[in-house]
């Protein structure tokens, strides 16, 4: 059962770049602080989670997310600042740990690690690495990551990277762990490997039915148990385009989640994505759209499907207004995360 | 033949979606990843429970098709000789999350298929499964019949192991555009308006029908010529 008084609720964007009213952009700068104008708008509604994706290029503006989130930590009281995902493969441990746990100190303990493989391929040649090694470099590097979250004295060696010594790092941080999440795309092999490391996972669903998810879900409280490692609870991202009106909301998705789909397709060899593919995602898919009513009823079922403990809502895919993202994050915050606690409450969950 | 035995090789998001429709057919199913048993037994019998985890040989021994579903940079892992005989389906695609740079891993003269099948010399290669999206595989096989039911390009240059194929797409739950020439598989690769489509059959049809005049086919013309 969904302990609904524990369920948390977050807002992702990778940093899309955002449009003018007259469908001009704007520039890569503007865009990042108008991110960090809705990291503000988000705290003051209450939203849990801001997170942000580090992409290398040109269609995203954010490169350096801990730096977004360090602008945001100023300006914020209570949100918590994720990114959305770290590409550990590609960066080094011992960095990572050193910005957020810069981040963690800067804003009172809410940084957030989101690690993942990337979903990109341009951060590896970006920093020397070869693509081949794509999964032994998330192995090794989340080890080494591993260790250095202990904040202990570090004693480790690998293929990729200089070894350490009895080497600390520095700063500490006040909670003595940063939080850590592992992002996950639904291949099994990434669950038990976050299992066996016992982090929590947030899984990105970006297209199909959450249902399928289930037995991956199932998959990781198994593993939880063979590995004894703690049983977390589990958070799920997803996109989705909130306006007033329904049938409004719907279209603006369709323009703007297609135009970016199909961008990224385009590069691997992706159909572009038809209405009828936009639809079923939007009925019973993986696209949170509508009013806030309709995205309600929708999040909330997929919470109680999959008993999840959060749920992220990716905004601002394609190339939306600055006032059509606000008024997204307005919606979810007031009407949407509200009505999908009443939902799950009448459901039977915790009060 | 008759297919009882349905063997898989890769416990990734495709061979596991594989195993799930072919059990869902009635068919006794073997499933193997890279390594031992243990590194998949959990995920099998959580995932797809009904299917046997093993490894590749004894996958091999008590199958009546095969099932290559695993990366394609990796194909060359498996010993030609292990599937010598055999029925095989290529399921497979250039995908760089899992592949790396194309370059490295296919001969940009020849179709992906071609290259698999060159390896496995002794072994009858079919290609299909490869060109919908993991996730429409497993929501939308339907029974013969259903006005949903979405369609499969099955190819190969041997008709007898095309028809055979082709009547175990229709058991797995989806229609079939058949071609017997197993070059023609290009028409599904990466950068198709088919790849990543999930069609019905007369959709499926006529742009396989008409693949010359899109744009990827007249791409894919003019460096032949």
């Amino acid at each position: 059962m969904v302990n609904v008084d524990k369920l948390e609720f977050g807002i992702e964007t990778f940093g899309d770049i955002v449009a003018n009213e007259d469908g001009s952009l704007k520039s890569a700068a503007e865009s990042i602080r108008q991110i960090v104008h809705e990291g503000e708008i988000a705290d003051k509604y209450g939203i849990d989670v801001i997170g942000v994706g580090e992409h290398h290029r040109p269609d995203y503006s954010v490169s350096s997310p801990e730096t977004v989130l360090a602008a945001i930590a100023s300006v914020t009281q209570k949100i918590k600042l994720a990114t959305a995902v770290t590409v550990l493969s590609s960066d080094d441990p011992v960095r990572v740990y050193e910005r957020f746990a810069t981040l963690d100190g800067l804003s009172n303990g809410r940084a957030q690690v989101m690690l993942g493989r990337g979903s990109f391929t341009e951060s590896f040649p970006l920093f020397g690495y070869d693509l081949t090694d794509y999964d032994d470099l998330f192995n090794e590097k989340l080890e080494l990551f591993d260790k250095l979250r202990t904040e202990k004295a570090v004693t480790w060696s690998g293929k990729f990277r200089a070894a350490l010594k009895e080497q600390e790092v520095y700063p500490k941080t006040e909670s003595g762990k940063l939080e850590t999440y592992i992002g996950i795309g639904g291949s099994p092999e990434s669950i038990i490997r976050a299992a066996r490391f016992g982090y929590k996972v947030i899984i990105a669903i970006i297209g199909g039915q959450a249902d399928r998810f289930k037995p991956y879900i199932d998959l990781y409280h198994k593993a939880n148990q063979k590995f004894g490692t703690p049983d977390l609870p589990i958070a799920v991202h997803s996109h989705g385009f909130i306006a007033d009106d329904n049938h409004e909301a719907v279209e603006v998705a369709f323009k703007n989640i297609k135009a970016n789909f199909d961008r990224i397709g385009l590069t691997r060899g992706w159909a572009p994505m038809s209405r009828e593919q936009f639809d079923s995602e939007t009925k019973v898919g993986s696209f949170y759209v509508g009013d806030p009513e309709t995205v309600a009823q929708r999040i909330a079922r997929t919470i109680d499907l999959l008993n999840l403990g959060r749920f992220d809502l990716v905004y601002g895919a394609g190339n939306q207004t600055a006032a059509q993202r606000e008024r997204m994050i307005e919606l979810y915050a007031t009407k949407v995360i509200p009505r999908v606690k009443e939902i799950l409450k009448s459901k039977g969950g915790a009060e | 033949m008759t297919i009882k035995r349905v063997g898989i090789l890769g416990a990734g998001k495709v061979g596991i979606v594989l195993a799930g429709l072919a059990l869902k057919a009635g068919y006794e199913v073997r499933i193997s990843g890279s390594g031992s048993v243990d590194k998949i037994d959990l995920t099998i019998s959580t995932l797809v429970p009904g299917a046997i985890a093993s490894e590749n040989a004894e996958v091999v021994a008590n199958s009546d098709i095969i099932i290559l579903a695993i990366p394609l940079s990796r194909y060359k892992n498996i010993d030609p000789t292990l599937l010598k005989g055999k029925l095989v389906i290529d399921a497979m695609n250039y995908w760089w999350e899992t592949d790396g740079i194309r370059e490295e891993v296919l001969d940009p003269t020849l179709t992906s298929s071609e290259q698999v099948q060159n390896y496995f010399k002794d072994s009858t290669i079919v290609k299909t499964f490869n060109h919908m999206g993991y996730h429409n595989l497993q929501e939308e096989a339907l029974p013969k019949g259903d006005p949903k039911r979405k369609a499969l390009f099955v190819t190969g240059d041997n008709h007898a192991a095309v028809d055979e194929v082709t009547k175990f797409v229709d058991s797995m739950g989806f229609d079939q555009v058949v071609h017997y020439k197993l070059t023609d598989g290009i028409m599904t690769e990466p950068g198709s308006p088919l790849f990543g489509a999930s069609l019905k059959y007369q959709e499926l049809k006529q742009i396989i029908d008409n693949f010359d005049h899109t744009d990827f086919g007249r791409k894919i013309s003019s460096t032949l010529n």
